[in-house]
């Protein structure tokens, strides 16, 4: 790890009353918002809810519009060495000529400026993270033959290799298959684990659920807190604009009974929560989003068990025992 | 043989001149123009080739030397494109293409002052490279090395700039600097180049060269080498062609290099049509 060392309460990012967005256009505001070293805050909303914008203020890319913010003791984007942030869009097209390797290595960058040289522990890191990710293999081949899949595990890879003390990171699954999830999840625990603090803005409901809080953004700030506060009815209602039930083992959005392909994207589409990819629904602590009122409703799903929407005509789905709403962002 | 390929360059002193400062301004573009390539530049490279124009034919016209006019026109542009981009919602292709026709349009207005307008013309576009002088060289020489030295010193932020602006931010290098240095090191090429070349095929040294290189490496590193290579041989082929068959000197450069460029394509195609050629995976989905 890079910089001053960081106890397990040590403040990471402290935030009161931030507000963020663009050129003195707030897109979110009024957020408070205490980090310690080791926590895990996932920011959940719809496309276009602010989750990238916050995301972009703590590491320094845009400036807050309001309220205070500091990150890691200083202002944000002062302590470069210690951050380790993936955005959503980089150059991975035909023209640029990189091997998986390079890609990664480029997470090394930050600790030794323009000149400095870079030596066994680096290569180490970057072997390290190549594992970590499951893509040792790939390291020599060129980044622009690899799979959408492919190229998100070796972004991930950047940034474990950093080692950094907060890594900041939007929608990081996105591409991915389940085996790179699993990989993800496992990696962000160790890295916990280690003392490092981790943001990530997601879609996947199941894993904001795993982390310290949730911050619920729909084009403002729904709600935070713990994951079982934040992940009610109620509050998914407000930001997704979609109810949700569970029905037998599944969990049912009311607002989308024509949705038939179940293997693509559950009829959520980018816009709504993904909750495809729960797989391990059954053990998670779920409570706060086991919609509905009947008994059968609280029965958690079987580990491993995929949710699933029904169809139009499914004898099961039953639009009247659950709330509805027209609400959308 | 040796005297057909040779025999040239060992017999006329202009020549071998020409062909000192030619492989000079393939490696300044080489490593310059790989860049460009990456980072989609092109459009500014080829504003930045012309906007130089004015510059030239202003310092002509008051009996200056015309590389002083050049680097004026060169930072007039660059700071012309920010400020336009910064203090409008216009994207920066719009206000590079206002900059660019207006400045071209006000170096033709410029040069049709002087009483060999043609002549001048031409020579500011298309270059005189069997007119250099020794001091020609010295100073592509000196500007080859500070722009390997320069891209030397950057070339962790350049690479970031090149993958992703906001990560190179936010690993400690300022995208927004780095990039107006990368702007500067193309209007260095620019302006010392283009007594060799010319403005308008400077632009292709730029280009051709560093696009063939980028269909053949599979490296930022080898790319500039192949640029290198490439650019060396276009430079020194187009000369022995001029020579040979008595046209310009500029444009059989810039013609060798883009020719290579669709020679590497079109043997890329064949082969990846060939029975069996593995197809990439992005290809595949």
């Amino acid at each position: 790890m890079n910089g001053a060392p960081t106890g397990p309460d040590a403040p990471v990012l402290q935030a009161s009353r931030l507000a963020v967005g663009y050129r003195d256009h707030a897109v979110v505001a009024g957020i408070d918002l205490d980090v310690t070293a080791g926590e895990q805050v996932a920011l959940v909303g719809t496309n276009g809810s602010g989750k990238s914008t916050v995301l972009k203020t703590l590491v320094g890319l845009l400036e807050p519009v309001g309220g205070s913010l500091e990150v890691l003791g200083g202002r944000p984007g002062s302590t470069p060495t210690r951050v380790a942030y993936l955005g959503q869009f980089h150059a991975t097209g035909f023209v640029l000529p990189l091997q998986v390797r390079d890609v990664v290595r480029m997470g090394r960058f930050a600790d030794h400026g323009l000149l400095g040289r870079m030596g066994r522990a680096d290569r180490e890191a970057v072997d390290e993270a190549l594992a970590r990710m499951g893509i040792e293999d790939l390291a020599h081949r060129p980044l622009r033959d690899l799979s959408g899949g492919q190229q998100q595990r070796t972004f991930l890879a950047q940034v474990l290799a950093r080692r950094a003390e907060l890594l900041v990171l939007d929608e990081p699954t996105a591409g991915i298959d389940a085996a790179g999830r699993e990989r993800y999840l496992t990696a962000v625990a160790d890295e916990r684990a280690r003392g490092a603090t981790v943001i990530v803005a997601t879609h996947d409901i199941a894993e904001a659920a795993l982390g310290s809080q949730v911050l619920l953004l729909a084009g403002r700030l729904v709600a935070v807190g713990q994951p079982t506060e934040v992940l009610t009815p109620d509050h998914l209602l407000e930001t997704f604009g979609i109810a949700l039930r569970r029905v037998g083992a599944d969990l049912v959005s009311l607002e989308q009974p024509h949705a038939h392909d179940h293997d693509h994207d559950h009829g959520f589409g980018r816009d709504q929560a993904d909750l495809g990819h729960s797989q391990d629904l059954g053990s998670m602590e779920f409570g706060a989003i086991e919609l509905g009122g009947g008994p059968e409703a609280a029965t958690p799903a079987p580990p491993g068990h995929l949710p699933r929407l029904p169809p139009p005509d499914d004898p099961d789905h039953d639009a009247t025992s659950g709330p509805t709403s027209d609400r959308r962002d | 043989m040796i005297d057909l390929l040779v025999g040239p360059f060992r017999d006329n002193s202009f020549l071998a001149q020409a062909l000192v400062a030619g492989v000079l301004v393939a490696v300044a573009c080489a490593v310059v123009g790989t860049f460009v390539v990456l980072r989609g530049l092109a459009f500014i490279g080829d504003a930045l080739a012309h906007g130089v124009l004015p510059g030239i034919a202003g310092a002509l016209l008051l009996g200056w030397p015309g590389m002083v006019g050049a680097v004026v026109g060169a930072v007039a542009m660059i700071f012309g494109v920010q400020a336009v981009t910064k203090r409008s919602r216009l994207s920066s292709d719009t206000a590079i293409g206002l900059l660019f026709v207006g400045m071209l349009a006000l170096g033709v207005v410029l040069v049709s002052r002087s009483r060999s307008f043609t002549g001048d013309l031409v020579g500011i576009l298309f270059g005189d490279v069997l007119g250099i002088t020794t001091a020609d060289v010295w100073v592509q020489l000196v500007a080859t090395v500070v722009v390997c030295a320069v891209t030397v010193v950057c070339a962790r932020p350049f690479l970031l700039l090149s993958f992703d602006p906001e990560m190179a931010d936010v690993a400690g290098f300022r995208a927004s600097r780095y990039h107006n240095v990368m702007l500067v090191l193309i209007a260095v090429t620019v302006v010392v180049s283009f007594q060799t070349v010319g403005t308008l095929l400077v632009f292709g040294m730029l280009l051709a060269p560093a696009g063939t290189g980028a269909l053949l490496a599979r490296r930022v590193g080898s790319m500039i080498a192949w640029s290198a290579v490439i650019g060396v041989v276009s430079v020194y082929v187009g000369l022995l062609v001029s020579y040979h068959a008595d046209i310009a000197g500029g444009a059989a450069i810039v013609l060798v290099a883009v020719a290579a460029f669709f020679v590497v394509l079109v043997a890329q195609s064949v082969r990846d049509r060939r029975p069996g050629r593995r197809v990439p995976a992005e290809a595949r989905s």
